[in-house]
Order: structure tokens, then sequence, then C-alpha cells
């Protein structure tokens, strides 16, 4: 490497030296072993397992998801297995009034923060009465345009800031996101506002098939937090600990007025970007697919759990049969929402329609009735 | 009643919103302690803080974004773009995201959002700024897109905007900023959204126009009184939704119509109004409605615009065509 001529400046080491302040964030190994005690969270017996359940049953939804795609029961889906521990430690550190902007792939979250399952299937099969979002369940269904959320939630922070809310907006991307125009844009805006926001990246390693390298030459995504003067961190999003950890601390700073937070969790993607034809060994190989899998979140806090006595094979059954039942009611609800008309979504175009839908909905409701 | 230019009008009526709804929050580049690029927001941070009257980053984008987040959140957000020939910036938010926010959750959330932004030609400016856009607006379903001609109305229909619970987009045509001052009055007033407005009354032709064109069809309509021949000339002002009421009452009486817009003849806010006109009054036809546009090339570069641009001796001439066939 050329050495610098100049000692009065040296971007090239500027740039490295950030770089290598990112460590990943760690607090069980891949045995489920704790390697940091300090960061250690501070959750009950109960809230361990709860968050333990949570990951088992949502890994069920995910199968149960997949079949019911394969089936023609359910439409659009995105598959999360391997991304239990961004999704749901990261939710498990926020508080009901907290608001979610997800990305199509962070359904779980949203589920866990209130949303209905039967919506979250009427939102994958088409239906308008999945996004309705219920009274006092504070997100926003998922969204399509990837990087849009993200200035959103700069914008949500800003109104719990000006309401003097202790709240915190929080949204999701993936790798692939964080290279969109808005994805920065969120950023700046919520750091030069100093609003109470956690922008929070999965870095699952694939932009449906391109691959984390070729997104940025930046070594870590995290790092570009520090472009917009965020507190930015890298943790392993695998491990369901560091991230409750991380995100847990994120938003004590947001709710101190102490402004936004950056985290790229570093997980992966079992399955294919989504049901819709996608083939993951198109562009991965089952090698690296087995090397993630062996960092699997549910393997690594499972044993952490039946080391400290808390979990058992019996109490994982027992999560799964509730998992099982609970969807298969949610499919039922499901299916018992009411066809859905054009005439009704007329209806929700405007607070008073205009002349022209008044005209399309008399001929909308003749057609429909038909 | 005070006499007032289009800015000032505009400038008035965000000081009543923001005076009568603590939720209206003012936000752009530049339109804080710098009132904004045309004074539109002159004075109004200094008059009710910067809590709710704040300069952004210089991001079109984030603007839209942080737009949807307020409104989310319980406020009426009106943002300005600083110049409408930038909305390509901030398509998703508006197009992609703000019209279909109430569609989109069913009804959970709305978009109480007004967007102002000046355009218009004539005034030399660089690129990408005097470009008449509206059609990409007009063709997004879930805004309404108003655009104002004079004083009184731009103060009545931004208060209306404002008060609206679906996202408006509100363009405001620079040469018309400062060009001249009309009375307006100095209490809050609110013009309705989609109503057309017969400026001048006539028995022969309707000329239809909006924005800068109005002013256009009005001096037109003034020779052609000379001539003996009697125009009506609508200012649409609202030009999603239209006025198809008031249009199709001016068409059945007078028997000719015409259309005149600023943008290019591609960019159909015209051809829309062709279509209903025929579809609801071809037998109270004399004459094919003709239009007069900008022709279909990017806006051009200033020392061409005044040609480029549509004027009155334009809008004379195809009168005369519509009057004579």
């Amino acid at each position: 490497m050329a050495e610098s001529k100049d000692n009065r400046f040296d971007p090239v080491n500027v740039l490295h030296e950030i770089e290598e302040k990112f460590e990943m964030v760690q607090v069980l190994d891949e045995e489920g072993n704790v390697v940091n005690e300090d960061l250690m969270p501070d959750l009950s017996d109960e809230q361990l397992v709860e968050l333990m359940s949570r990951m088992v049953y949502t890994r069920i939804l995910d199968q149960r998801s997949i079949s019911l795609n394969r089936q023609g029961r359910l439409g659009f889906y995105a598959p999360t297995a391997g991304q239990e521990a961004s999704q749901l430690a990261s939710q498990f550190a926020l508080e009901k009034e907290d608001f979610i902007l997800p990305g199509y792939r962070d359904v779980p979250q949203i589920v866990w923060h209130g949303l209905p399952l039967y919506q979250a299937f009427l939102f994958s099969r088409g239906h308008f009465m999945g996004n309705q979002i219920p009274e006092g369940v504070n997100v926003f269904p998922p969204q399509i345009i990837i990087g849009a959320q993200y200035i959103q939630a700069a914008g949500v922070a800003m109104g719990f800031q000006k309401k003097g809310q202790k709240a915190v907006a929080v949204t999701y991307t993936g790798d692939g996101g964080s290279s969109q125009g808005d994805f920065y844009e969120g950023l700046n805006f919520a750091g030069a506002y100093k609003v109470p926001a956690i922008f929070f990246v999965q870095n699952n390693q694939f932009a449906i098939s391109t691959p984390r390298s070729l997104q940025t030459a930046a070594k870590t995504i995290a790092q570009k937090g520090i472009a917009a003067g965020l507190p930015s961190i890298l943790v392993d999003g695998m491990d369901a600990l560091a991230v409750y950890a991380v995100t847990k601390e994120a938003r004590e700073r947001a709710v101190a007025g102490e402004g936004p937070t950056f985290i790229e969790a570093l997980c992966y993607r079992y399955g294919p970007h989504t049901m819709a034809g996608d083939d993951p060994t198109r562009y991965r190989t089952s090698e690296t697919d087995s090397e993630w899998e062996k960092r699997d979140p549910l393997i690594r806090f499972r044993n952490f759990l039946t080391n400290k006595g808390l979990w058992t094979e019996e109490k994982e059954n027992e999560v799964i049969e509730r998992a099982k039942e609970e969807i298969k009611e949610a499919v039922k609800k499901a299916d018992a929402a009411p066809k859905q008309k054009v005439t009704d979504l007329i209806n929700i175009m405007y607070e008073e329609n205009p002349y022209n839908l008044d005209e399309q909905k008399a001929y909308y409701t003749e057609k429909e009735s038909n | 009643m005070a006499q007032m230019t289009m800015i000032q009008a505009i400038t008035d009526a965000l000081r009543c919103e923001l005076k009568d709804d603590e939720n209206v929050l003012v936000f752009g580049e530049d339109v804080g302690v710098n009132g904004g690029v045309f004074r539109a927001t002159e004075g109004l941070q200094k008059e009710f803080g910067v809590d709710r009257v704040f300069d952004t980053p210089l991001a079109e984008s984030g603007i839209g974004g942080l737009a949807v987040g307020l409104a989310m959140t319980g406020f009426r957000p009106v943002p300005e773009i600083q110049f409408f020939g930038f909305v390509f910036e901030v398509m998703d938010s508006i197009s992609g995201q703000l019209a279909r926010m109430r569609f989109r959750t069913g009804g959970s959330f709305n978009a109480p959002v007004t967007i102002r932004s000046p355009f218009g030609g004539g005034v030399h400016t660089p690129e990408m700024h005097a470009d008449s856009l509206e059609l990409l607006m007009t063709s997004t379903p879930g805004v309404k897109v108003v655009i104002p001609s004079t004083p009184y109305d731009a103060k009545g229909l931004l208060i209306s905007s404002i008060r609206d619970n679906d996202p408006v987009v509100f363009l405001e045509h620079m040469k018309l900023y400062r060009s001249f001052r009309g009375e307006v009055p100095e209490e809050s007033y609110t013009i309705p959204l989609g109503k057309a407005d017969v400026k001048r009354e006539g028995t022969d032709i309707s000329i239809i126009a909006y924005g800068a064109m109005v002013h256009e069809a009005l001096k037109a309509a003034e020779e052609l009184e000379k001539e003996g021949k009697s125009a009506e000339v609508i200012d649409l002002r609202t030009v999603q939704p239209l006025d198809i009421e008031t249009l199709i009452a001016s068409v059945e009486k007078t028997g000719r119509a015409m259309v005149v817009q600023e943008a290019q003849k591609q960019a159909g806010i015209a051809a829309n109004v062709v279509a209903e006109i025929t579809e609801r009054a071809i037998l109270s036809l004399d004459a094919p409605v003709l239009r007069v546009t900008a022709p279909d090339t990017v806006y051009p570069f200033s020392q061409a615009e005044t040609v480029w641009l549509p004027n009155y001796k334009d809008v004379l001439a195809t009168a005369k065509k519509v009057l004579e066939f």
C-alpha cells in the first residue's frame, strides 16, 4: 500500500479506523455460551422463556405460511426463518406505544406488536382488511417500496417529539435497502432533528439474489450511520440477547431525548426471497446455507435456556402445538372475511368521493350485483 | 378588504391556518428564517416558532417522508417543495405513499397533507423549475390538485386544502406571485375544492383555462368582445377533480368550447376536459372542442419560453376557429 506522503491528512487511514471500530456485538456464541456477561440484558426468567416461545412460534408460522402458500391458501409471502432473533428480540425491546414501520418481511414484528394474525393472512391474500390497523396497535402496514419506511420513521419520530410522547419509531429494512437514497435521507433527517427513532437493518446477506458485497464498498453497513451522525451498532443478528440488548439501549437513549440509533444485525434468510418463484440455489451455495444454519438463533438460545433449566423439549412442543392451533384458527378467521368488493375500495379513496368515483361506484354496484 | 399579491395571500392563508389549528406544520427548504425563496413563509417562523415552521435538510424525498410520518401522528403538514420541477425526487412520497394512505390502510390512516409548490413559465428560471407537471399528480388517484389564478382564490383555496383530510397538491404559478394585486379579505375564508369559477360570463364560446392561462383567456375574451363575440371564461381552479357541473352548464349555454393549458399538449388536463365535455354534452356542441397548449417538447431554455408558452393571441386564433367552424 502506498504510504501517505503528507502526514497532515490520511483519508485511507480515517476510513480504516472507523471500520475497525465496528466489532460485532454478541452475548451468546453459536453454542449458546455467554461470551459477554457485561451485556447480558436484564430479563426475568419468564421474559426469557417468552422470547424463546415467540421465536419457536414464529419459526412454525413461517413453515406453515410456506405450506399454505404452496396450497394456494396464502398469497404474497416473504419467508422469515433465520431472522427470528433480529426480528423478535428487537420488537421485544419495545413498548406498546412505540410505532413500527415494517418492510414486507417484517410481518412477525407487527404481529407480536398487536396486529391480529388473521389480518397478516388477509394482507398476504390481498384483502384490504389485512391493512386495517386496529385502534391502539401502533404499526403501519408492510412497506413495499424499499426505503420509504425509513424517511417516514423520521416523520413519526418527529411527531412523537413534538407531542412530547415517550415513544420511539422503529423501522426495518435489509442490506439491499441500505443502498437506497431514502435510507440515507431517513437517517439524516432523524439525526438532524434528533428525533426518537431506531433504524434497523437486517443484513441477511442477499437482496433477492444480489450479494451484500455488491451493495456497497463499505465494510459494514453499520458505519453508514456514522455519516449521518448517528450512534451506530453492528450486532450478531442470530443472537437474541445481543439484539435485545442493543435495541433496548437504543430505545432508552431515544426516549431520554438523545436521538436516533442505527443498528445493523447480521443474519441470514434460509428460504427464498418470496414464495413467488425465487430460487436461492441460483445465487447461494448449500455450503453457505449450512454455515449460517449452524449459527441458528433458535439453537443457541435453546441451549442457553436449557442450560439454565428454563427450557425443555416438552415446553417446546407445547409452543409448537399452540402455534399450529392458533394458526389454524387465524386461517379460519381469514377465510370468513367478507368478499372484497370494488365498491368497498371506492369508498376508501377519499373522505368524500368526487363525481367521477360516485359515477364509477354506481357502475360497479350494478356490476357486482350480477 | 386588503389589496394583496398572490404570494401575500398565500402567506396570509398559512398564517390563518397556523393560528387556527395547532397541528398545522409548515416546513421545507429555506422556509424558516429565510421565509422561503419567494417569501411565501415570510415572518411565519418568527410568529409561530421553530417548532411549527421549520427548515429541512435539502432532500425532497425526506420532506415527503416527514410529511407522511407527521400525518400518521396526528399533524396536518404543509410541506413546501421549493420548485415543482423537483417533484420527481418526491414522487414516491406523494403518489406512492400519501395518495394511497387512506386506501391501503382501509381507512385506518389518512393523510391531511398539503404540498405547496411554485411552478410555471415566463420568469426565466433555469431548467426543471418552470415545468407544468400537474398531469403527474392528476393521474394519481388519491390526490386533489389545486391551481389558483388570483390572490382571492389562492387564499380561500389554500385554507380549504389545508383543512381537507386527504392530500392536496397546491401549485402556485410563479408568474402570478407578484404580477398584480387583488382584493383579499383579512379574515379566514374557504373556497370549496373541486369548484370552478366563471371569471367572465359570455354566450358564444366557453374558454376553459387554469393558472396563468386564465389571464391569457381573459385578455382574449376582451379582444373577442371588440369583435362582437361574447366569450365565457371558466377558471378550473381545481384540476382534479374537475367541476363537471359548471363546465357542462357553460357548454350547453354557448355550444362551443376550447381549453387552454400551459402544459404540453400530451400532458393532457385539457384532453381530459375535452373528453368529459364530449362524453356528456356532444349534442350541445356546434364545433369541435379545440385545445391551446404548449408544444410537446421539453420545457425550453428560457430565451425561447415567451414564444413557446401559449399567449392570448394563440387563444384568440383558436377561439376564432371554434367560432367560425
